[in-house]
């Protein structure tokens, strides 16, 4: 392993050579050893129709021999044209026919086995170096310095890894066969010319010169054309990429079409490279081809001449001329062969040329540490550290700092004064342009990621988080090595087993994702069982465990991975319903009960007495679905509903007449869109004095499509009494009853003594639903539920499903405060001997902020906390605190001691 | 209570009592009729106020805080309106409203009022006329605190 990371290799084939040598000359071997029965198979049919069939061979002989090998020889080495291998076996007409006939098909079943071999050697080659190149360069990325990534676009480098090298692979596997193969094959022909005729020989030698000469000039512009095209798709990529993220602010400007012209722009700089290359690459095919054609040309002029005039035989031109015709097949590949090796080629230095920033990390800073992580002690220590920016400016200027790793130093001072930078060093995010950080005694340059990755925390003002569960961002910072290996039995061992040896092939390591990577000890826990109450503290310490307890309450269970919290969540479903026997809040919930008609859901809902689960039974689909509707018809609801229909169209065409359009009432309230507000007055009016059966389907569909959503205690139209509800209850029946056996997996029914698995926790819990125009209803329920899971305590099993509730693309599915508070927590979670806050808690309120601060130093007591404050009246509750103005320190001390100082009591007054 | 039956009742309350019946039935329709139990609160003194309540039967207590605890100011009884201060003038609710016993309110949600105030100003007035009322009350009580 080199200290430093080296460059790549520029030249594509010694790094092709470098990597697959050995399965080259395999290929290579397997292509000669083709080649012989390819040859031997030629002949073939000639002797089949000639000798088993026509029976020439058969006239002065009663049998010939079969299987006789001889290897054909140019006249010059052997008089008899060949020399004989094996003599045969000696056959009469009719067995010969049929020995010959199944040769032909052994011979051509293996060509063809020999053709698929050496493809899929090719292609595994191909992909293996593929697969090579593609992680030599996300392993480059991983080591870029951090300053280079404010000039690359991640869109442009993923769009270089995924499909620039692409290409290669399907180059590789003929990256040294094809020419070896097609040049052998040129090289024959041509000596077959030259010992015809040395004057055409050299002819066609001199024609091949010129074409050697002349087409890659015609190239070079092809190639730099390749280029250039390859660079402004990249571009392309990367302001597709940009468009999409500053999607907010195009929408906000209104300056969707300033990128509208941008794309436009570049789209036609792509169009313009591209029709050049076209005409560049068909200007040089018809070149060569005019230049394959004046061999010919020139073997019939001289050649003819030579015949006329000379002493040449005709048989000889013609020999020469057939020779010939097998070189431009070959010669021609060559050409290709070479064109695509330039363009590879350019590719290749293309992307590799954008992996080689400057100041790339020691590869050895990344190793993965062989066990646990000794703890950091001591101090860390700036010595005149000073960081210029790109401009030259200075954010930080020489500064010198000494901060104890088990006391709280806090950093103030104006915005941009040099505290932010300051902490980014620390964190190692920016390396100094001059002087140095020791930590315990070491170089912080030089310790190891594993080690301040361990033991140092960092969290700035932008926390990313990666789409994954709430758990997993938190404990992100845990997976530092496979701490414990995966369990795989015989057979999934086996298959790891080869998995990995072709990883090694193709140079990936072998690391396994499937291993468990967390560091459950660096963060107080013992293994899975106990980790989430490590993290449930670092989320009590930022203010979070009561947002994720309610994404669990929101949340839905997954019962096949955790079904010990199914059944504590039935527990606590028999717990609430007890406790809502008390007549204060029996009229808080109706709870879902088979035999009775529930007033606070809507009819659709009381007919299915289940959740959906997919479209089939989606309220959106319910009025449609033949199903239900079978269930309707056998109990004959159709036509109350229908009618049911009509009175819910004629009230809300009556309330919603004089509505503008697009009013919330529309949306909060009505059956009907604005929209769809006028066709029902029309249907209404066909109705006047006629009876529902007069009109056509789709109006009938459109009025019997309007009940389902109607929830008698919330709309109060008294269109459900007793007797309806006695017939829906019977529709609910036959519904459950008849139900396809194809669409039992599309609702699970409402079982008091089951875990309804499409449901939210806080759904089963209820089972039922809240009665409307109870005051503070939802709030008094929701309270009730908290105390009842409380008292069976249930809270952490809530708080584990809502762990695991996806945050999202970056996190997205937060809230900004909830973003720093998750990056907060997955600093915590790993208990770092040195926590670095850069305004991290930037975005809370000042009453938060506050808290949070003290609960964050309380959990780190006797650690070291540098945090570089938004606001100055928090640093009392720190050991130290130091002023950074204009990149330099201005004071420092206790906190009591330095309010004497002019910067710091106009930064305090400032609040 | 139907729909039907709560626009009767509510054409009987006097701040509605000019507004046709069609629009009483959408109030009635995209107001909530809540229930309250006893002690329990319509508003708290110091929140911000979203909404107003017609109170259409029982009763509530007004309560100012005080130094020494909660007094009640005044009782609200069916047809009274209440909240109607936070939500015209901006500001958070002057006094806590608790139902004294079981009560049934309106709540109007504040864009509504408005709506509601602008196309019937013969609410306005009544609503008016009833703040009319109670500054005179204020004036009364003020005048007699002076003499005490």
């Amino acid at each position: 392993m080199n200290s430093v990371a080296l460059g790549m290799e520029k030249n594509l084939f010694r790094y092709i050579w470098r990597h697959s040598r050995g399965e080259q000359v395999v290929i290579l071997l397997l292509v000669v050893v083709a080649q012989v029965f390819y040859f031997a198979s030629l002949n073939l049919p000639k002797s089949i129709v000639n000798d088993g069939i026509e029976g020439k061979g058969f006239k002065n002989v009663a049998e010939l021999p079969f299987f006789r090998v001889s290897l054909p020889l140019p006249s010059f080495l052997s008089d008899a044209g060949s020399i004989r291998l094996f003599d045969g076996v000696a056959l009469t007409q009719w067995p010969y026919l049929v020995a010959m006939s199944c040769l032909f098909l052994v011979m051509v079943t293996v060509n063809g086995m020999f053709k698929k071999t050496i493809n899929t050697q090719k292609g595994r080659m191909g992909e293996r170096m593929l697969r090579r190149l593609r992680y030599e360069l996300f392993d480059r990325i991983l080591l870029f310095p951090n300053v280079h990534f404010r000039k690359v676009k991640a869109a442009e480098l993923s769009g270089m890894i995924k499909d620039e090298v692409e290409p290669l692979g399907g180059f590789i596997g003929d990256a040294y066969v094809q020419p070896a193969f097609l040049g052998g094959q040129a090289m024959t022909a041509l000596l077959f010319i030259m010992l015809q005729s040395v004057w055409l020989g050299t002819i066609v030698i001199v024609v091949l010169g010129v074409q050697a000469f002349v087409i890659p000039r015609l190239r070079r512009r092809i190639l730099v054309l390749g280029r250039q095209r390859q660079i402004t798709a990249r571009q392309l990529a990367g302001r597709i990429a940009e468009t999409v993220d500053g999607v907010h602010e195009i929408h906000t400007n209104a300056t969707a079409n300033y990128e509208r012209a941008d794309i436009a722009h570049r789209l036609g700089t792509i169009f313009v490279i591209r029709f050049q290359l076209y005409q560049r690459k068909f200007t040089a095919k018809f070149l060569n081809n005019l230049l394959a054609q004046t061999t010919p040309f020139m073997i019939y002029l001289i050649g003819g001449y030579l015949v006329l005039f000379g002493d040449m035989q005709v048989g000889a031109v013609v020999g020469v001329l057939l020779a010939y015709k097998d070189l431009p097949g070959p010669v021609k590949e060559l050409i290709d062969w070479d064109q695509q090796r330039q363009d590879v080629q350019q590719k290749y230095e293309q992307v590799v040329e954008q992996f080689e920033p400057d100041g790339m990390l020691a590869r050895e800073l990344q190793m993965v540490p062989d066990g646990p992580v000794a703890p950091l002690s001591g101090e860390i220590v700036l010595s005149g550290v000073t960081v210029a920016e790109d401009s030259g400016a200075k954010s930080v200027d020489a500064v010198n700092l000494v901060a104890p790793l088990d006391r709280r130093l806090a950093l103030v001072g104006p915005p941009g004064g040099g505290k932010e930078t300051i902490t980014q060093v620390m964190a190692r995010l920016t390396p100094p342009s001059a002087g140095t950080v020791r930590i315990g005694g070491a170089d912080l340059a030089s310790l190891p990621e594993s080690t301040t990755g361990a033991r140092i925390s960092y969290v700035g003002q932008d926390v990313y988080l990666f789409p994954v569960s709430v758990r997993d961002n938190i404990l992100y910072g845990l997976r530092r090595r496979p701490v414990t290996p995966a369990n795989y039995d015989e057979a999934e061992r086996r298959a790891r087993e080869r998995f990995v040896s072709e990883s090694r092939r193709a140079g990936n390591p072998d690391f396994d994702p499937a291993d468990d990577w967390i560091d459950y000890d660096a963060a107080g826990a013992t293994g899975p069982g106990d980790i989430d109450h490590r993290i449930v503290e670092a989320l009590r310490a930022v203010e979070l465990e009561e947002d994720i307890y309610q994404y669990g309450l929101r949340g839905t269970l997954d019962t096949s991975t955790r079904p010990a919290i199914a059944q504590s969540i039935l527990a606590a479903r028999e717990e609430l319903h007890a406790r809502l026997t008390d007549p204060t809040l029996a009229s808080l919930v109706e709870p879902f009960d088979r035999a009775r008609y529930n007033r606070n859901m809507s009819v659709a809902e009381n007919l299915l007495f289940g959740t959906p689960i997919g479209k089939t039974f989606d309220p959106d689909n319910i009025a449609a679905n033949p199903h239900m509707r079978a269930a309707l018809a056998q109990v004959g609801l159709e036509s109350e509903l229908l009618q049911m229909g009509v009175t819910i169209a004629e009230t809300m065409v009556e309330l919603f007449a004089d509505l503008p359009a697009g009013h919330p009432f529309f949306e909060q309230f009505s059956f009907i869109a604005a929209e769809d507000l006028p066709e029902f007055r029309t249907i209404l009016s066909r109705l006047a004095g006629k009876s529902v059966a007069d009109l056509d389907d789709a109006a009938r569909a459109r009025l019997a499509a309007l009940p389902f959503r109607y929830i008698e205690a919330r709309h109060r139209l008294g269109l459900i009494d007793a007797a309806v509800e006695e017939r829906l209850l019977a529709a609910r029946r036959a519904f459950a009853e008849n139900l396809p056996a194809d669409a039992a997996d599309a609702i699970e029914f409402y079982d008091r003594s089951r875990y309804n698995v499409a449901a939210t926790l806080q759904d089963n819990i209820l089972f039922g639903r809240i009665v409307y125009g109870q005051a503070q209803g939802p709030e008094r329920i929701s309270a009730l539920i908290s105390e009842v899971l409380e008292g069976l305590g249930l809270r952490m099993a809530v708080i584990e499903v809502g762990l695991d509730y996806n945050v999202g693309v970056g996190g997205k599915r937060l809230s900004a405060i909830q973003r720093q508070k998750v990056g907060l927590a997955r600093a915590l979670v790993k208990r770092p001997d040195l926590l670095i806050l850069n305004e991290a808690t930037s975005l809370f309120d000042s009453a938060a902020q506050q808290r949070v601060l003290d609960k964050i130093l309380d959990v780190c007591k006797g650690r070291g906390v540098i945090w570089a404050l938004n606001r100055a009246s928090f640093a009392d509750r720190f050991d130290d605190v130091v002023v950074l103005q204009g990149g330099k320190v201005t004071a420092k001390g206790a906190p009591g001691d330095i309010t004497g100082d002019k910067t710091f009591a106009d930064l305090l007054a400032a609040g | 209570m139907s729909i039907h039956e709560e626009v009767e009742l509510l054409k009987t309350v006097p701040i509605f009592a000019k507004i046709e019946p069609a629009k009483l039935k959408l109030l009635a329709f995209t107001s909530d009729r809540l229930t309250f139990d006893a002690g329990q609160e319509l508003c708290h003194q110091g929140d911000i106020g979203d909404a107003m309540y017609v109170i259409l039967g029982g009763s509530a207590d007004v309560l100012i805080d005080s130094p020494s605890g909660p007094i009640k100011v005044a009782q609200l009884q069916r047809n009274d309106f209440v909240g109607e201060m936070a939500i015209l003038c901006d500001i958070p609710r002057t006094a806590t409203v608790a139902a004294h016993e079981k009560l049934t309110a309106l709540k109007i949600p504040k864009e509504l009022f408005f709506r509601l105030v602008a196309e019937f100003p013969q609410m306005a007035v009544e609503i008016m006329r009833e703040l009319a009322h109670r500054v005179e009350d204020m004036n009364v009580k003020l005048t007699a605190a002076k003499a005490a």
